[in-house]
């Protein structure tokens, strides 16, 4: 493969993992907790617009609203149900329980719709190409997910900016405390927080979906990725998540390219290194803990 | 309640005739149950008796030194893996078989250890189970390790074939009584350990990292070395595991694997030996016996199924213990984060102070 489909196709996935490293770490940002049932949140909701579409076979348009609106409300019931009545959960209790939450979902989707893999394709053809610049081949797929993760990025910059609920989200992450005083209902946001970081994650699961195929165990692999993304932004900044995202991407198809068989774990070792050598990450500021 | 009065209540094994008795009562039980018991549950009871070994160690790591793993089905794996190949390839003796891939298995600890040095909370988990999920790919992908074929275990031969005293062991029963000897082993030794001067450093370094390097405690020494010996039991317990299984895979080490040992350890109590047993005796259970058949219980196996028919698909049914332990593992931690010991401290307070 010529270094410029590597280029694009390692960015378009890159995207991808930066736009589901954004919902891990908006949640983490507000709330403090790494969502490790993100994954399969995510995997919840691109199977109940499978079941939409394939059982109700109503139009795509439809399913995808469906599904989104299910997604916001099963992040805030997740956070409603199984972290608010937690009372002061240590850091091995908050993963216990989204781990919890994980096995959960993963469990109700294996019974609901089994274990075999089905196929779950958005209204877009990957055959379909365009080669805007010479050795550059972009496909449909690929271009969706830039434009997605793009629409999306501006949202969330504006939103954070200007709107009432992102300045309160980012008052709530400063110091909770505080921002209860200044009369924030902060179970609220965090509430929204869920339910948002759950949305932004079951689009980029269809786009994983309609990348490999769709079975309740699809979205670990790309969790764990996301998450390296995420680390390697620090965690903390959306635009750092994105970068790392890209970043990771790129490294990915890079080495998977010319050493496919240790593919799968160029990730992990992308953790390890970077938490071992710079633990808050390669853009956020360095934190110091307090005794 | 229990107040220690001075350093050889402290450290002696029992803490008194009442729970020597138990002690003993269960042990006698426990070297007699094949007798009246049928097959199957002596499999199931050496399935409970390695992860109690396990659950134990990885107590240590968890729960008494405060430091979170998501990769014990790693060292596990390696545990498996060694005692198996050594045996198979190196005709090693299996004592020497297992001992040497539970330091191979330590070794590792001490590796994953050295990152836990700068990193604490999700980081570590997160690199933890990068770590396990990165044995498993590296297991699968060789093809000296069995690839992703998976390997058998040779027969468990206690001898030394070399000089040509062969014991081999071929049933359950007779597995049974080695891995009931070598739990016992290992379950005295960790209480043992958390008795002496490095279980004291452990439980400085949970409590307060900073304020135990300041009182003297070596965190780069003790932390590598906790996730050493957690690693250790891990290695004994995936060695002895591979023999109750017969045959696996790299796929049987997956990241599921090692969410049900941290479930293990929170279920049953973090940071008490008896927190471990209890744990990975009840985890274990629900996993290989009652979960895995929910559909022959009783009146619930019988509304799950119409349910399954109803609403859900009856091959999916499998996955019900996937919901049941997840919600076993949201429930424990909103209603009782000390587990199943703190249940149990729980009901000898309000008997010991009864009726106030």
């Amino acid at each position: 493969m010529p270094f410029g489909q590597l280029l694009v196709e390692g960015l378009a996935i890159g995207a991808c993992y930066g736009l589901f490293a954004t919902a891990v770490v908006i949640i983490y940002k507000t709330s403090e907790v790494v969502n490790f049932a993100q994954g399969e949140m995510a995997m919840f909701s691109t199977f109940v617009a499978f079941h939409i579409l394939t059982i109700y076979e109503y139009p795509f348009w439809l399913a995808f609203i469906l599904s989104m609106v299910f997604a916001i409300l099963l992040g805030v019931l997740i956070e409603f149900l199984f972290l608010r009545p937690a009372k002061h959960p240590s850091i091995l209790g908050l993963i216990v329980i989204t781990l919890g939450a994980e096995m959960f979902l993963m469990g109700l989707a294996g019974w609901k719709w089994g274990a075999e893999q089905k196929f779950f394709s958005l209204p877009l053809n990957a055959s379909v190409t365009y080669e805007p610049v010479k050795g550059m081949i972009v496909n449909q797929w690929a271009i969706a997910v830039f434009a997605v993760t793009a629409a999306i990025m501006l949202f969330l910059f504006l939103f954070f900016k200007y709107s009432k609920l992102g300045v309160a989200m980012r008052a709530t992450q400063q110091n909770k405390h505080a921002a209860k005083i200044m009369g924030i209902r902060t179970e609220r946001v965090f509430s929204f927080a869920w339910g948002f970081s759950s949305l932004i994650g079951a689009v980029a699961g269809m786009f994983f979906a309609s990348r490999a195929t769709l079975d309740p165990a699809y979205m670990m692999e790309p969790f764990m990725r996301a998450f390296a993304a995420a680390v390697l932004g620090g965690l903390m900044s959306i635009p750092g998540v994105i970068i790392g995202g890209g970043l990771l991407g790129l490294i990915e198809n890079f080495f998977g390219y010319y050493f496919p068989h240790w593919k799968p774990i160029v990730a992990f070792i992308v953790i390890i290194l970077v938490l071992c050598l710079r633990p808050s990450g390669l853009f956020a500021r360095h934190y110091v803990k307090k005794v | 309640m229990d107040m220690k009065r001075d350093y050889y209540e402290d450290i002696r094994l029992f803490e008194s005739g009442v729970v020597l008795f138990w002690t003993v009562a269960l042990l006698l039980v426990l070297f007699t149950v094949p007798l009246y018991t049928p097959n199957y549950y002596v499999y199931l009871l050496n399935m409970i008796l390695v992860h109690v070994i396990l659950a134990v160690g990885l107590n240590i790591l968890v729960g008494s030194t405060g430091q979170i793993s998501l990769g014990h089905a790693g060292f596990f794996a390696i545990g498996a893996y060694g005692t198996a190949l050594l045996m198979a390839k190196l005709q090693i003796p299996f004592v020497f078989a297992i001992l040497a891939a539970a330091f191979i298995a330590a070794f590792f600890g001490f590796i994953l250890g050295l990152p836990a040095l700068r990193l604490e909370g999700p980081y570590l988990a997160i690199v933890s189970l990068g770590f396990g999920l990165t044995i498993m790919h590296i297991i699968g992908g060789v093809e000296a390790f069995g690839g992703r074929m998976g390997i058998k275990v040779p027969p468990l031969d206690l001898g030394i074939p070399q000089l040509g005293m062969a014991w081999v062991l071929k049933t359950d029963v007779q597995k049974y009584y080695l891995i009931l000897v070598m739990t016992i082993v290992m379950v005295v030794g960790a209480r043992n350990i958390l008795k002496t001067r490095v279980g004291r450093s452990f439980v400085a370094i949970r409590d307060s990292d900073i304020a135990a390097e300041v009182i003297g405690v070596n965190l780069t020494v003790y932390k590598t070395l906790a996730f050493a010996v957690s690693a250790f039991y891990a290695g004994i317990a995936g060695g002895l595991f591979g023999f109750v299984l017969g045959f696996f895979d790299p796929f049987t080490f997956n990241l599921i694997l090692s969410i049900i040992f941290l479930v293990m350890v929170v279920v049953g109590g973090l940071g008490t030996i008896v927190g471990g047993i209890l744990g990975a005796t009840l985890i274990t259970y629900l996993q290989y016996a009652l979960l895995k058949n929910i559909a022959e219980v009783p009146y619930l196996g019988e509304f799950l199924t119409a349910l399954s028919k109803r609403w859900f698909t009856v091959v999916g049914l499998e996955n019900f213990s996937g919901i049941a332990i997840g919600l076993i593992m949201i429930g424990i931690i909103i209603f009782e984060p000390l587990g199943m010991y703190g249940i149990w401290i729980r009901i000898k307070k309000y008997w010991r102070t009864w009726p106030f």
